[in-house]
């Protein structure tokens, strides 16, 4: 019977919407899947046909980038055995992540009720540890448990050398000559290709440096958080607001970018400017019915600024 | 001499100011912000961040006013969503105004509050202050709120059907008043016996079977009925009976809140916290479905994500159980028309659906 249970779990087709925490977790999910011998399907980078598939599941109020994954999801279905729909919410020193985190797993059951999902649970208040939560989706995978340890170790292992390798790649864009500025953006906004890579292009473009405020070590930059914003509890929100503050001394401006209406940014971003002194600052806020014109118009001429800035110094 | 103020919230500032004025004594002067109008709306909207959800902007405006007649130590409670944020952001758009004042929170989640941090906050304003005291002060507000809760429920429930409308509303008003001078703890109950008697001698015209609708949601618009357009007596109008669980008694104290109890009760329709209060959304309306209800209003701030969350799988609930639910979003710009249109709607489909049973 064990064996019979084995042989129709293992090998399975795992889809992973390419959205949300896949930008910080990639790494360490498909590492884990792929060793215990899954294989890993990621939806494609967002186009306009999966964000319009978001849009028409979900419902108006909801963030873009909630809408965006949405679309990733149906993407999905019927392309792999199960979804991949994890849920992440407290942290061992307390912090949260938004309340969309919260409910995310339960949206997709609600708004897809046949799709075969996977999940897992993390959250520390209730007592389910990171460990907890893989080894249960071990578990739920048909893995023996000593195999689900050796592919959870090596799935930190993997995580921590990718964010190792990012960070080194950040201090080495940091040293180079010319105009730099912070992107201080949640990950699955500003990699995503249809809502953050625009601007990071048209930075580019303009032979701008861009620095990411997500990438600095997370433990650092959420003690460093503290300096601007005493009381915030989304660990997300923490990074960024300590990324901005080790890097305002060594950038030439600041970039927000936001998707619309998002809660943890809504109050953030607004704290964070009142706080920041002397810093040129951008606030872009993307919505489901962006145009690319605009958004590169206000970058050309907050990059204006700041090389008028620079010269002026000069 | 502290000048001591705190936003609305309904009618909840009488246990509050109450327990204030027990705690600081002779060293401050307590008043509750000025009632709020659309001015207040207005000066909140005006200085804050552009999309946060409406409650934040009420209670700036509720700050603002009161700092303008004097206060200088301002009270405000934690909470779960990002409504536990608020306090930090506002104290710097109030600071960046130009107001010199203290900020004190009030804890509301029942993991990180304690007496003892309550004290040494009041303690802080009033040095004689013992803890006696406070815990004697705690326990009669914790008890005016309880008797103010069920008062409010059965006017709640019987509004739309007094033969002589706004004769419940002026009983429980002359409560409130009432309720604010008791003595002591046994006060309060002898006064809620007084006016729960004449509540129930009002005379009232219930058909048998009147027309039940559930209201849930985000508790600010809820409880304030400013910010839902008085939605709850837009309803009695129509001879509706109204149920909504959510109070300050049932959110602080009952067990029924608590996450596992929500979770067991929605049913599976969730299977964790979704966040804040979208997970008793979700439970009370598989209780109203279940339970013959007509049909569910679900009142929420634009843009707030736990319930935002929760309107994916209320519309499964509503779907499977075959229950109207009416949906509203509420900001600084939402129309008063907009609204009483669509309840009007709304009533006239549940009357249709009566009568096609």
């Amino acid at each position: 019977m064990g064996k019979w249970r084995r042989n129709t779990v293992g090998g399975m087709k795992i889809g992973i919407p390419k959205a949300f925490l896949y930008y910080k977790y990639q790494k360490m999910w498909c590492s884990f899947f792929e060793e215990l011998g899954h294989e890993v399907v990621v939806s494609p980078n967002t186009n306009k046909n999966i964000l319009d598939m978001g849009i028409n599941c979900s419902i108006d109020e909801s963030c873009t980038s909630a809408k965006v994954y949405m679309g990733h999801v149906e993407w999905l279905i019927g392309k792999c055995d199960r979804i991949f729909v994890p849920r992440v919410v407290t942290f061992e020193n307390g912090d949260a992540t938004c309340t969309k985190f919260y409910g995310i797993y339960d949206i997709v059951r609600a708004t897809f009720p046949s799709a075969k999902l996977l999940h897992y649970s993390i959250d520390y208040d209730e007592g389910q540890t990171e460990w907890k939560a893989y080894k249960k989706l071990g578990a739920e995978l048909g893995a023996k448990a000593a195999a689900v340890k050796t592919a959870y170790k090596n799935a930190t292992l993997a995580l921590s050398q990718f964010e190792k390798d990012l960070a080194e790649q950040q201090e080495n864009a940091l040293k180079a000559d010319g105009l730099k500025v912070l992107i201080v953006a949640h990950p699955y906004n500003i990699y995503d290709k249809l809502m953050g890579e625009p601007i990071v292009r048209a930075l580019k473009e303009l032979g701008v440096g861009v620095l990411y405020a997500d990438i600095p070590d997370s433990m650092q930059m959420c003690n460093r958080s503290k300096n601007l914003a005493r009381t915030m509890y989304w660990q997300y929100n923490k990074e960024l607001a300590g990324a901005v503050d080790y890097y305002q001394d060594k950038v030439d401006g600041i970039i927000f970018m936001t998707t619309f209406p998002c809660g943890p940014d809504s109050l953030a971003i607004e704290l964070i400017v009142r706080k920041v002194k002397d810093m040129p600052m951008l606030n872009l806020i993307i919505d489901s019915n962006f145009g690319e014109a605009g958004l590169q118009t206000r970058i050309e001429s907050f990059v204006d600024i700041l090389s008028a800035k620079e010269k002026h110094h000069v | 001499m502290y000048k001591i103020s705190f936003p609305h919230m309904g009618k909840y500032h009488v246990p509050i100011k109450r327990l204030m004025e027990t705690l600081v004594g002779e060293y401050g002067e307590v008043f509750a912000a000025p009632p709020i109008t659309k001015r207040t709306i207005e000066v909140g909207t005006k200085h804050s961040p552009e999309f946060v959800c409406i409650p934040f902007k009420y209670n700036l405006g509720n700050f603002i006013e009161s700092l303008d007649l004097g206060a200088n130590v301002l009270f405000h409670t934690s909470g779960d969503c990002r409504m536990g944020f608020y306090n930090e952001v506002q104290e710097q758009i109030l600071r960046d105004l130009g107001y010199e004042f203290k900020l004190c929170i009030l804890e509301t989640n029942a993991r990180n509050r304690s007496l003892r941090d309550f004290h040494a906050m009041f303690k802080n304003l009033n040095p004689r202050l013992t803890y006696a005291k406070t815990i004697s002060a705690i326990l009669l507000a914790m008890r005016i709120i309880f008797a103010m809760d069920k008062i409010e429920k059965y006017v709640r429930e019987n509004i739309g059907f007094e033969s002589q409308a706004g004769e419940l509303e002026k009983i429980e008003n002359e409560f409130l008043r009432n309720v604010a001078k008791v003595k002591n703890f046994l006060g309060v109950g002898a006064v809620y016996r007084k006016y729960i008697k004449r509540l129930r001698a009002v005379k009232l015209s219930k058909p048998e079977k009147p027309i039940k609708v559930g209201v849930v949601g985000e508790l600010y618009v809820l409880m304030e009925p400013f910010s839902n357009y008085f939605i709850e007596k837009e309803l009695a109008k129509y001879g509706i009976q109204v149920t909504r669980f959510i109070d300050v008694s049932y959110l602080l104290f009952s067990p029924k809140h608590k996450i596992k109890n929500l979770l067991k009760e929605s049913d599976g329709y969730v299977s964790y916290e979704i966040g804040a209060d979208g997970t008793d959304s979700v439970a009370k309306c598989v209780y109203f479905a279940k339970n013959g209800y007509d049909g569910i209003i679900h009142l929420k701030p634009f843009g707030c994500t736990p319930e935002v969350n929760s309107i994916p799988i209320v519309q499964r609930v509503s779907e499977d159980y075959e229950i109207p639910v009416l949906y509203f979003s509420f900001d600084s710009q939402t129309s008063e028309t907009g609204v009483k249109t669509r309840l009007e709607a709304f009533y006239d489909m549940l009357e249709m659906k009566r009568g096609t049973q």
